[in-house]
């Protein structure tokens, strides 16, 4: 497979299902359907085009094969790598390759889940580590706390920092007219809501929504004649570093480090190019995190990076301009949504929420507790 | 690699119920291993030596969870003084209290007690005296 190259290829459509809680009897594929048909009407192409299938949900096993058999397709190349939320990172990454090296002309990137509306106990039943399930973690949120715990410790993050996270988050989500939270928060609200693993409260948590998500791919000529301007790949980068928290070698280090170094020497670009981020905010620690391993401030930083509203809006640097996992939409795996925002703020099409002048986004996802971490640049035709 | 007769996970729980943590090692790189395995992560030697840990080790990171019905209780990362990792609990005190830097000492709780699996959880160095 021939090696892919910075701007030769784009995401021309993208779409959301239904979000928040959807109707009755739906099914995580019957989401994956409704965006894939959205992202379609996105960019003008059919159904009949799409020869490259990559799907991941915690409600199939197969979850390319249901979506084939939905869509009553078979696509030259299909693929359902699953490590969690930042799966769609990875099938971007995969599909970029796969169009570069002419496997195939469309690949549709696709994700659904009703874990609000069949509760999260109803999902899957969680893997028995035997190691670590004696013990009682609470996965995944027991695993974020730890990493927190040893921040806080090693850096002096403290937990007012960590909720400037959650309510930057907030502040943008006010700003989307399809986010699941719609009124304002606080820090001392953040605060003083219940503890769920010290020292996350559940105000720190993602939510837990229902929604799916669609994102089409293609090469860059092709993408160039589509109804919108493309957002074309630069960079991408993706690894891991462990699966069970206990095995993650440095709790204040992420694999966004390596993920992040690749997809930005791939990219020829760095931090202060980036004009939106987009952070797979699972938890309020993660965005600190992310912020200090892609390099938008030193390891130990984060804390002190993200006081004072700087990642809200107005802020020194725009992130979660979507409202994040946090307010806006987490179905289970949230990575296919900052490839959604990440694309639809390099076409200039977030209303209020637009960030003026975006050339270039990144969006990174995380998946497991931690354990595997993929980043993408996008960026307009102005950064090819 | 000839057949495996005894699972990592079948020895380390012999070495449990013995009131013993065992963890391996792996000579061809000088690291410890843990979870147990067949083969050594990175180096990929079968050659993997299983030893028994003196039990004492330093918090990593610690975590109190909150369940909606029942009392709070403490979930640890332990760093062994033989060079590994893994989760555990610290008792003998109250949750919120363990810290990161404690000093530790392993307890194996629930031995000889029909169905109950032994448990590897850690007390402070100071309450085992």
């Amino acid at each position: 497979m021939s090696r892919a190259t910075r701007g030769g290829a784009a995401i021309v459509g993208v779409a959301e299902s239904d979000l928040g809680t959807v109707a009755a009897g739906m099914s995580a594929t019957d989401l994956m359907a409704q965006a894939t048909r959205r992202a379609l009407d996105d960019c003008g192409l059919a159904l009949s085009d799409v020869d490259a299938v990559f799907a991941a949900t915690g409600q199939a096993r197969m979850a390319s094969l249901s979506l084939c058999e939905y869509l009553g397709i078979a696509p030259r190349i299909q693929d359902a790598t699953n490590v969690g939320g930042s799966s769609f990172m990875f099938h971007l990454a995969h599909a970029h390759a796969a169009l570069e090296a002419k496997l195939c002309d469309v690949a549709l990137v696709a994700y659904g889940s009703t874990q609000r509306s069949v509760g999260r106990q109803n999902l899957s039943v969680p893997e028995f580590n035997p190691y670590e399930s004696p013990f009682r973690p609470v996965l995944p949120v027991t695993g974020y706390a730890l990493a927190a715990s040893r921040h806080m410790a090693e850096f002096g993050t403290t937990r007012e920092q960590m909720a400037e996270v959650a309510v930057a988050a907030r502040s943008w989500a006010l700003m989307n007219p399809v986010a699941f939270e719609t009124k304002p928060l606080t820090i001392a609200e953040v605060l003083a809501s219940r503890m769920v693993s010290d020292p996350l409260t559940v105000r720190d948590c993602c939510l837990v929504t229902d929604g799916g998500g669609a994102v089409i791919l293609t090469r860059a000529d092709r993408a160039r004649s589509l109804a919108k301007p493309p957002a074309f790949i630069l960079g991408t980068g993706a690894t891991s570093t462990h699966m069970q928290i206990s095995a993650m070698p440095d709790l204040t280090v992420t694999g966004a480090k390596r993920s992040g170094e690749v997809a930005f020497a791939m990219a020829e670009l760095s931090a202060a190019d980036i004009d939106v981020a987009e952070l797979y905010d699972a938890f309020t620690i993660n965005t600190i995190l992310f912020l200090e391993d892609l390099g938008f401030c030193p390891k130990g930083e984060g804390g002190r990076f993200v006081s004072g509203g700087a990642i809200a809006p107005g802020g020194r640097l725009p992130v979660n301009t979507n409202g994040g996992g946090l307010s806006y939409c987490h179905p289970g795996m949230y990575g296919i949504f900052l490839l959604i925002e990440a694309a639809r703020q390099i076409r200039g099409e977030c209303a209020e929420r637009q960030i003026a002048g975006c050339e270039v986004a990144l969006a990174h996802g995380n998946g497991g507790v931690l354990s595997s971490q993929a980043t993408v640049i996008l960026g307009s035709e102005a950064t090819v | 690699m000839d057949k495996v007769t005894q699972s990592p996970l079948a020895r380390y729980r012999e070495h449990l119920e013995k009131g013993e943590l065992a963890y391996q090692f792996d000579h061809s790189i000088g690291t410890a291993v843990f979870h147990p395995r067949v083969i050594a992560p990175g180096s990929g030697s079968p050659d993997l030596e299983w030893r028994v840990s003196a039990g004492l080790g330093t918090v990593y990171a610690t975590t109190v969870n909150h369940p909606r019905d029942s009392a709070p209780y403490n979930v640890a990362l332990i760093d062994l003084d033989e060079g590994f990792r893994m989760m555990s609990r610290v008792e003998e005190m109250e949750p919120k209290d363990v810290k990161i830097g404690m000093r530790v000492k392993l307890r194996v709780n629930g031995r000889g007690e029909g169905a109950t699996e032994p448990l590897p959880v850690f007390v402070p160095v100071e309450a085992s005296r």
